[in-house]
């Protein structure tokens, strides 16, 4: 089943092409990672999926809808679950806190006035179910500020899984993680692929390889190819384009 | 941060079970918002053994003013909005009530009525161009709009213009009239500690969360599923309307509506009372309240260039308590009971 689709998704700042006619799809149970040199238009791309930009042309479908022209906030609650390559979480409530709140969005409005958050079972309980997916159950009442970097990043995910997402949009969740943290991800996000499908952004190589069903390689904007991971591997026009005359993976 | 720093060491302890409550204590910010609103509550029997009376018409000032900066707080403190145009809603409550006064119609009720459904109805609109902007642009189209309602009530030659609308009558609620200074002062403390009270769940509750969620990252609050606009103007009418409530008030002590009410001039007075007593805090903006008019009212006793004295005063607290007379007690509690906490 396709989970996302997207096609011909073209957006240009005056007379740069970011993004230049693409097609892309991702299959439930998929992970599929979008790889490209620094400026190849990733995060432009995964801002215009999750909303943030809006393209000049081409569709977006989710699950067979058409959500090109739905805002952000509809789009992660029809089921598109975002990670910022940024860690952008909420500073001033602990772990905890903040993953009730990405549950708090997907549990109907929040014009209630009165009742605590903290003691809302239902809320809390989802938080804590998410936390202990991404493993970092034991950090629920910890302040953010005292969480290390690649914690941070867990917490980052935790949130997006208490969303309820069908399709994660992960932009760089390895990002300045340590060696380990980044081996530890790795095996987290192994263990999502039969629930979630993933659109991968990522630099390190060593953890798209290990993880993509299939990898697109995004070069000015363009898709230059598309395949599985001993294809991408093999294929001249990425090395050329994309790794110059260094081995793609050493 | 006193966190400890991950290393070899193995953590000594499982994390606790998360309390859903954490005890209750007395701490030095809880304290101090006791005692302020408890000598507040005093301060009409305090007036009468002293044989002060006008100490009661001067802190019915300083209660209705605190309760409009607990209102402005709401999108000053919660949600880093900084309407620079809040007098506007104390306005439209005073010229409610004095408009209804001068065509015969003193019934409370029907005053409050009146003004809480125009300025719901203008908080509304106003509040949706306004929170398409954010930042400075935030600051000057909300200070905009006040202006032209400024210059509106001037132009209600009908209505005093420049000059004001003379009240003949307070409010009268049918159970209680507002004729009697003390029942005026007690009406608006009491209406203040409701605020208080409904705030203090407000910030915790799930449209609190949300609030909050915003002001430090709407972003992401979209991101997660949260349609931000709607709740932003929720808490922006809420603000509004505590306002008019203030304005309300305002017109009953002065027995007065003027344009003045509504000058770019009192807008200001409200977020210095917010900054300088805490803004983020519940109790800060009263704190706030009470320093400004008090140290004003003394200051103007002392010499007419009180501001001159006034102002390198409040830039003189803000820079060494940062958050705040209040938001600074606050934050030395959560400081302390960071540290008082597992790992200590």
């Amino acid at each position: 089943m396709t989970l996302l689709a997207v096609s011909g998704l073209t957006k240009r700042f005056g007379g740069l092409t970011a993004t230049d006619g693409v097609d892309l799809t991702v299959e439930a149970g998929e992970v599929h990672a979008v790889i490209g040199p620094n400026g190849a238009g990733k995060t432009t791309l995964i801002n215009q999926l999750s909303g943030e930009l809006v393209p000049d042309a081409g569709t977006i479908g989710l699950n067979g809808r058409d959500i090109t022209a739905e805002p952000v906030y509809r789009r992660a609650l029809m089921g598109l679950g975002r990670s910022y390559q940024i860690t952008s979480v909420f500073p001033e409530f602990s772990v905890l806190i903040n993953v009730v709140l990405a549950a708090q969005a997907h549990s109907g409005h929040s014009f209630s006035f009165w009742r605590p958050v903290a003691v809302d079972t239902a809320l809390t309980d989802r938080a804590t179910s998410a936390l202990t997916q991404a493993g970092l159950s034991a950090k629920a009442d910890v302040s953010v500020s005292a969480l290390a970097h690649g914690e941070r990043r867990q917490l980052e995910i935790a949130m997006t899984l208490a969303t309820q997402p069908q399709l994660l949009l992960l932009d760089e969740p390895m990002a300045g993680m340590s060696l380990a943290e980044s081996e530890r991800l790795v095996r987290l996000l192994a263990s999502f692929k039969d629930r979630y499908g993933i659109l991968l952004v990522e630099h390190d190589m060593d953890a798209v390889f290990k993880l993509a069903d299939r990898i697109s390689v995004l070069v000015y904007g363009r898709v230059i190819a598309c395949g599985d991971p001993t294809a991408i591997r093999a294929n001249p026009d990425v090395r050329a384009a994309y790794l110059g005359d260094q081995d793609l993976v050493a | 941060m006193n966190s400890p720093t991950p290393g070899p060491q193995p953590v000594p302890h499982e994390a606790p079970p998360h309390s859903q409550r954490p005890v209750w204590r007395v701490t030095p910010s809880r304290l101090v918002a006791g005692l302020l609103l408890a000598a507040l509550a005093l301060v009409p029997v305090i007036a009468a053994a002293i044989g002060e009376p006008f100490y009661v018409t001067l802190f019915t000032r300083v209660v209705i003013f605190a309760l409009a900066a607990v209102g402005l707080n709401l999108i000053l403190g919660y949600g880093a909005l900084v309407s620079f145009g809040h007098a506007m809603y104390i306005g439209i409550g005073a010229y409610a009530v004095g408009i209804l006064a001068h065509h015969g119609v003193s019934n409370g009720w029907t005053q409050l009525a009146a003004a809480l459904a125009v300025g719901a109805a203008v908080a509304v609109i106003i509040g949706l161009v306004c929170l398409r902007t954010s930042g400075m642009a935030f600051i000057m189209i909300t200070l905009a709009f006040a202006q032209m309602f400024y210059f509106l009530c001037i132009s209600l030659k009908q209505y005093g213009g420049d000059d004001g609308l003379t009240i003949n009558a307070r409010s009268d609620f049918g159970l209680f009239s507002l004729t009697s200074n003390t029942v005026l002062y007690y009406f608006a403390f009491i209406l203040l500690i409701a605020c208080l009270v409904v705030f203090q769940q407000l910030v915790h509750s799930r449209f609190g969360m949300v609030l909050r969620g915003c002001r430090s990252n709407e972003r992401r609050m979209a991101a997660l599923g949260f349609p931000t606009l709607r709740y932003k103007l929720t808490a922006y009418v809420i603000s509004a309307l505590v306002c008019v409530v203030a304005g309300a008030l305002l017109a009953n002590l002065a027995k007065f509506a003027a344009p003045s009410y509504m000058a770019w001039q009192a807008s200001g007075d409200l977020i210095v009372m917010v900054v300088l007593g805490g803004m983020g805090t519940i109790v800060g903006p009263v704190a706030g309240a009470v320093a400004l008019l008090i140290f004003e009212e003394i200051l103007a006793g002392w010499t007419t260039h009180w501001m001159i004295v006034l102002g390198p005063m409040i830039v003189l607290i803000v820079l060494t308590a940062k958050k705040g007379l209040y938001g600074y007690l606050v934050d030395r509690d959560a400081r302390r009971m960071a540290s008082g906490g597992p790992g200590a």
